[in-house]
């Protein structure tokens, strides 16, 4: 039995200067890229197949067989493409990870090219985080001055560029063919599959796009061995991961677990619900994922047992709100942003979205119809599944849950309003406890 | 076709955002050199030119504190495109600002959660303080009001972006005085982030890929960063075949000051039933990270 918490990507973030590259080979950083250039780029592969890992964007592909798909060489470039995007609400671990240790990425995407035979890799970073991006450009630069990275890599002959690029602001573009045309300078639109990124990807060249957490685990895999990784998680969902609390916990953070964890340990970890409070409902992966209750508690936090229990893992992005909290305004907002970020290219989502968005606005405003909850539950059904990419489906999985689990509430938005029913006072922070002042600070 | 209609096609302004008669002027020709010398550095990062629309862009907003007219032109013209991919790339990303920014965006975050936990109420006392809307700006020039989706900082809910550097765990009170001082020309220091919030301009030239020698600047993580990590170590918890001497701060983590303390981790409760494992079953992909499972 494992440790209920395995601090492996967060272990140094405490360290003084933990983003510098002196701080990271202080702890063993960029010795398990020296390890992986000993071995053959097959084995590397091999190694990250076998531990198992599953992709920690959401989707939870393996990684390791992502990159067996890949075209084989053809003598031209081959991309890795590092998806930084991290925009799906309540997800915020690889945003953190990148401040406080870049290297840890960086080592992963020069191990991760060596074993897909990738010579120039990208790392598309969301653009409304400056700090991150310059702690990652510093540490492009201080790998690249140290060897870890530019022609023949620490005399193994291996080339490996990484440029960091920052977006502009689309949540779309965190779908890995919008960011692949968004990185090409595009509209960030999604590509119609077939061709996968596999095939045809960044500039129509075989690209493998992973998520941050997937490819910063990827050194203590080779310096570890597969076994060690799969020593923690389940048979089906090997390894740690990052799990994200906020919303109305005592104390919000960040805590990196073996998968199959569940909500009721970690809720202990945060304190509980904040003190005269109880648990309504959370989100197990970000708003895209469909809410869960009180009920699914144990829960085990991996892939399968969320699934099974209706929802999905995805980036256990765990937002909590408390018995406060109107499940429709919840709801409405988050369908209001859904609307926003539909790029517009497929029709179920342009106009799905926008209507639904139309009809939570109204049950917010205790404005509904009788037929509003069947009108919603409808379009959920004609979008789920018939849309472009998985943004469409996203859009659903909200209204459906909360319907689900909260139907007389959608109920009375049919003749009172939300805020009515739910004085919104009550949820604030700053209302419920003067506790919480800024820790910014403002000099003259 | 009426006339009205066919000046739509007028190549002077075909491709253009609504922008005023100044956007369109010429840069002067120091300016442009300095441009152009920057933009050669940014494509030549690319195998593909086009790939540096989305930085140039940003290194336009560095120079005219928005997308003019002059700066689509200019993206177009070194990139081998026409005004209207230009423009149809600079309209469909919300950093990219269509009309003149203020020296500083104050981006309140009022997606779900940090609407609930106090966004809103933040928002709304910023925008009557102000006396300005969502993408509006202050007659002075000095601040445009936001209201900005997720920014992947939950655990820091309510937070207020300004310029794209965090300033956790707002309070309505927090938020007017940090735009008082911001409007006052005093220097603001994020929660997370540089020693000071640099200027819109200043922010988009390192956006450009310009990096601006701040990186070592501010803390590597915040308290609610840190949480897990302190209770691990509190426990004596750790990776399988993990020494535990982590950092070499056995003891006492180090903190930024201002943190919160812990609940008294002692009384977590680790289960010990082992995870159940369901059948295999597949998972709907989430928006990140989509691959070929579905």
């Amino acid at each position: 039995m494992t440790d209920t918490l395995t601090p492996i990507l967060t272990r140094l973030w405490d360290a003084p200067e933990s983003w510098k590259l002196s701080t990271y080979e202080q702890h063993e950083g960029y010795q398990a890229l020296r390890q992986a250039l000993t071995m053959t780029p097959e084995a590397v592969l091999g190694a990250v197949k076998d531990s198992s890992i599953r992709g920690r964007g959401g989707a939870g592909f393996p990684t390791g067989l992502k990159w067996s798909f890949m075209a084989p060489p053809d003598g031209g470039p081959r991309y890795l493409v590092v998806n930084a995007d991290e925009s799906e609400p309540g997800t915020c671990k690889d945003i953190p990870l990148m401040m406080a240790n870049p290297h840890v990425l960086i080592e992963g995407v020069a191990i991760s090219s060596y074993a897909i035979g990738c010579e120039k890799a990208f790392i598309y970073l969301r653009g409304e985080v400056v700090h991150v991006y310059r702690r990652l450009l510093q540490a492009v630069e201080e790998a690249r001055a140290a060897g870890y990275l530019g022609e023949n890599v620490l005399g193994s002959g291996a080339t490996l560029d990484i440029v960091v690029h920052a977006g502009a602001g689309a949540y779309i573009c965190g779908e890995e063919t919008a960011l692949l045309d968004s990185l090409e300078g595009r509209r960030g639109q999604p590509r119609l599959k077939p061709p996968f990124p596999g095939a045809a990807g960044l500039y129509a060249r075989p690209t493998s796009v992973n998520n941050v957490e997937s490819i910063a685990s990827v050194p203590g895999i080779i310096r570890n061995g597969a076994d060690w990784f799969k020593s923690m998680g389940t048979e089906k969902s090997t390894g740690f991961g990052i799990f994200s609390l906020s919303g109305h916990v005592a104390n919000p953070g960040q805590f990196e677990a073996p998968l199959g964890i569940t909500m009721r340990e970690l809720l202990d970890l945060a304190g509980g619900i904040r003190e005269g409070h109880r648990l309504k409902f959370w989100t197990p992966g970000g708003s895209s994922t469909p809410i869960f209750t009180e009920e699914h508690l144990d829960v085990p936090l991996d892939f399968d047992s969320v699934a099974a229990a209706g929802s999905m893992l995805g980036t256990r992005a765990l937002q909590v709100f408390d018995e406060t909290v109107s499940v429709v305004r919840a709801v409405a907002r988050w369908t209001e942003f859904y609307q926003h970020e539909s790029c517009g290219k497929c029709t179920p989502c342009r106009e799905g979205t926008y209507w639904m968005r139309q009809i939570m606005t109204r049950l917010e405003h205790g404005k509904g119809s009788q037929d509003d909850i069947d009108k919603l539950l409808d379009m959920c059904d004609n979008i789920l599944g018939r849309a472009f990419c998985a943004l469409g489906d996203a859009a659903t999985s909200p209204i459906t849950s909360a319907i689900k689990y909260f139907r007389e509430e959608f109920e009375a938005g049919m003749h009172t309003p939300v805020d009515v029913l739910f004085p919104p006072e009550k949820s604030m922070l700053f209302a419920a406890s003067d506790t919480k002042e800024s820790s910014g600070m403002v000099t003259a | 076709m009426t006339e009205d209609l066919w000046s739509l096609h007028d190549t002077h302004e075909a491709g253009y955002l609504h922008v005023s008669t100044e956007s369109k002027e010429p840069y002067a020709a120091d300016v442009l050199e300095r441009l152009r010398a920057d933009a050669e550095v940014v494509i030549a990062r690319y195998p593909e030119k086009r790939s540096a629309l989305l930085p140039l862009l940003h290194l336009v907003q560095s120079v005219d504190g928005y997308v003019t007219g002059r700066g689509i032109d200019l993206c177009a013209e070194l990139l081998d495109l026409t005004t209207a991919e230009v423009s149809g790339v600079a309209t469909f990303y919300t950093q990219y600002k269509r009309h003149p920014n203020g020296d500083y965006t104050v981006g309140v975050c009022t997606n779900t959660l940090c609407a609930i936990m106090g966004g809103d109420r933040i928002f709304d006392t910023l925008s009557e303080h102000l006396g300005v809307g969502h993408d509006e700006t202050t007659p002075d020039g000095k601040i445009t009001l936001e209201r900005i989706e997720c920014n992947a900082a939950c655990d820091y809910a309510p937070v207020v972006m300004t310029n794209w550097e965090f300033f956790d765990n707002q309070t309505p009170e927090s938020a007017t005085r940090l735009v008082d001082e911001l409007r006052a020309g005093k220097d603001v220091v994020p929660t997370r982030g540089a020693a000071k919030v640099c200027t819109f301009k200043e922010v988009s030239r390192v956006l450009a890929g310009f990096n601006d020698g701040r990186a070592d600047e501010g803390v590597g993580a915040g308290p609610a960063s840190l949480l897990g990590l302190e209770i691990a170590k509190q426990q004596g918890w750790h990776a399988p075949s993990d020494d535990a001497s982590g950092t070499g701060a056995p003891a006492q983590p180090e903190v930024p000051a201002g943190q919160t303390s812990i609940d008294s981790p002692s009384k977590t409760t680790p289960t010990d039933a082992p995870p159940t494992k369901p059948a295999g079953h597949d998972t709907l992909p989430g928006l990140e990270g989509k691959d070929e499972s579905k």
